[in-house]
């Protein structure tokens, strides 16, 4: 039709002046791209257009789209989440043109004589064809952040810092949480509070990794956390080894770590002195569940039948015995006091075997059996402590302990 | 099991100077299959092949070499599946048994097998071939055929526990456990199998073999290299 012709040279002109700009870089909402798409917004008016309409908004957002991907992204912030935003340029170019009709009018009227206008179905000559660039679009949904690293300044930001964003977009909604941040905004206070409790700069890596929901925490609730923490006499350094080995510590409310805390304390009936040095060696037991400690604790008294006491010298000894498997627990003391028949009391004074490989024990412990050195009384001659028994290494133990040499130690485990 | 020899074709003999934080791992997506099945309650020699050592793989399968093993029983007991661990089934004396009473058992059973062999060998034994071969003790069977022990002898005998040295072919250790349990019933008393251990599978033997603190590439490539060689003469010779 002679009508939409003469108005589609308006838009040609403006896509050369555009291209001849050399897609000036600006923000989405202002510049050239908008007056481009401004300028032919008004024959969204005209009702025979309708059907053109479609197609020269979508290559506004084309133009939009090509000028404002740099990536040294100054806007981060407009492709941090792209799929809210993709639908707003559209919105925006049909704002502007229920704005503007009486401007346009005349520009309407005006280019009725210029020449026809060029269908995006019209072939183009060859150096036209290659001065159209056409970046690909971000996808609109991925499950992968490698799409959108390149132009996220955030991501980039983080990547920097050492956080493994491939280990961190397998859990649950963080990949999107990460997209949605702003680096300035909201990630830089909460990483120079983490600095501030004492987080090593080169643990923030790994830190944001295992615990990236930090990122979208209230400032002022973790800075509660900490003085929660410090009011029950936790020192600054103490605190930093505790956030650093428990990187889920501070999202926990105040309520819940009090609460916690004072588990461990009823459970354990240790003095709230020992308490806390149990629970600054082993902060992993603040954020775990507390399920399976309980049932380890019964399993040491029940099964096992270890005295309140002595559970409780067992434990400050070594914490892990409350996170350790139930059945590898099981296993290791039934070989323990059944078969190498150690007693109770022997096992109280060195727990440290509870956390070795029971292959390990059982190695040694046959090896010295054939050699006849199997002693582990501490009243009777030649008595070999559990400790050494486990915590050696091989060379060492075949020399001090066994008094034989490691050929013969390799000898006998291929006989096994 | 214990770690077997390995062998493969493809090992990179040069040392690694450059640190493994600059250029990586040496070796990623390895192909590594196993030779002869060794089940969860045996141990001992396993054999595992590398990348091209697979096909050296299957011709060791195809030269129908046979595999040594220690086996020890414990007299007066009899269980479900054979092994000292399985469900109590009956108990027996077995005050009765005397060393030149088990030997007698064992030629028996050394006997079967012999005629076993040479029947599952396709080898008409009326020839002087046969006859030469015979001799040698190069017959064997060298296609598909049923458990064959071509020779058991005892070790020791200290009631109630006895142990057995068995060369055989094509076995399970299930079977060898089945075998212990015969044992038992021939000598009118019962036994159970307390260990199974593979001292030899062809050509590799427990000398050969590398312990679990020496499964590491350095001892690995080493245990190839010294394996090379004996692998090939016994290719050569039996493939031809």
């Amino acid at each position: 039709m002679a009508l939409w012709a003469r108005q589609g040279s308006r838009w040609c002109c403006l896509l050369q002046a555009a291209r001849a700009a050399g897609f000036p870089r600006r923000p989405r909402s202002c510049g050239s791209p908008a007056q481009a798409c401004r300028g032919f917004a008004p024959l969204a008016l005209l009702p025979s257009r309708n059907e053109v309409l479609p197609w020269r908004l979508r290559a506004c957002r084309h133009v939009s789209v090509g000028s404002c991907a740099p990536p040294d992204g100054a806007k981060d912030g407009s492709f941090s989440s792209p799929k809210s935003n993709l639908p707003s340029p559209a919105k925006q170019e049909q704002a502007k043109a229920e704005t503007l009709p009486d401007l346009s009018a005349e520009i309407l009227y005006e280019d009725w004589d210029d020449i026809p206008p060029s269908s995006a179905l019209e072939e183009i000559s060859e150096e036209e064809a290659v001065q159209i660039i056409a970046e690909p679009l971000l996808p609109l949904q991925s499950s992968t952040l490698r799409d959108y690293v390149d132009h996220s300044e955030t991501l980039a930001k983080l990547v920097h810092l050492g956080v493994d964003l491939s280990q961190v977009e397998k859990r649950q909604k963080a990949g999107q949480l990460l997209l949605t941040l702003d680096f300035e905004k909201d990630i830089r206070k909460i990483l120079l509070f983490l600095k501030d409790v004492g987080v090593e700069d080169n643990q923030l890596g790994p830190f944001l990794t295992k615990n990236p929901y930090i990122l979208a925490e209230d400032l002022e609730a973790l800075e509660t956390r900490v003085a929660y923490l410090k009011s029950k006499k936790f020192g600054k350094g103490e605190i930093a080894q505790m956030v650093s080995r428990a990187p889920y510590l501070l999202l926990f409310s105040v309520e819940r770590l009090d609460n916690r805390l004072g588990f461990f304390k009823n459970e354990l009936g240790l003095s709230v002195k020992k308490t806390k040095d149990l629970v600054i060696r082993l902060p992993r037991l603040l954020t775990g569940k507390l399920e399976p400690v309980k049932e380890n604790l019964q399993v040491c008294q029940i099964e096992l039948g270890f005295q309140h006491s002595e559970i409780q010298q067992i434990v400050f000894k070594t914490p892990k015995i409350l996170t350790a498997s139930k059945k590898r627990l099981r296993q290791t003391f039934d070989y323990l006091h059944n078969i190498m028949g150690i007693p109770h009391h022997m096992l109280t004074r060195f727990p440290q075997v509870f956390n070795s490989k029971l292959l390990r024990i059982k190695e040694r412990h046959m090896f010295l059996t054939f050699l006849g050195r199997a002693q582990y009384d501490p009243a009777q001659p030649s008595y070999i402590s559990l400790d050494q028994l486990v915590s050696l290494p091989d060379e060492v133990f075949c020399t001090e302990i066994a008094k034989a040499s490691i050929q013969d130690f390799e000898k006998f485990l291929k006989t096994l | 099991p214990r770690g077997g020899g390995a062998q493969g074709g493809r090992c990179g003999l040069t040392p690694t100077l450059v640190s493994v934080a600059v250029r990586g791992p040496r070796f990623r997506r390895l192909k590594i299959g196993a030779g002869h099945r060794l089940d969860v309650k045996a141990s001992g020699v396993f054999v595992l092949g590398i990348g091209h050592g697979n096909k050296l793989l299957t011709d060791l399968y195809n030269c129908h070499l046979t595999k040594v093993y220690t086996v020890g029983g414990l007299f007066g007991k009899a269980t479900d599946d054979f092994s000292d661990t399985g469900k109590l089934v009956e108990k027996t004396t077995f005050d009765h048994i005397t060393r030149e009473k088990l030997e007698r058992i064992l030629a028996v059973i050394q006997g079967t097998n012999h005629k076993a062999l040479l029947m599952h060998s396709n080898i008409d034994m009326k020839t002087q071939e046969a006859y030469e071969l015979a001799v040698k003790g190069l017959i064997r069977p060298m296609g598909k055929s049923p458990p064959i022990i071509t020779a058991i002898r005892c070790l020791q005998l200290a009631l109630p526990e006895f142990q057995l040295e068995i060369h055989c072919l094509h076995e399970t250790q299930q079977y060898l456990r089945k075998i212990v349990h015969e044992i038992g019933l021939e000598l009118k008393s019962s036994a159970v199998c307390t260990q199974v251990r593979r001292i030899r599978d062809g050509v590799f033997t427990v000398d050969d073999a590398l312990l679990r603190t020496q499964w590491n590439l350095q001892s690995i490539q080493n245990a190839i290299r010294d394996c090379q060689l004996k692998v090939k003469r016994e290719l050569e010779k039996t493939l031809g």
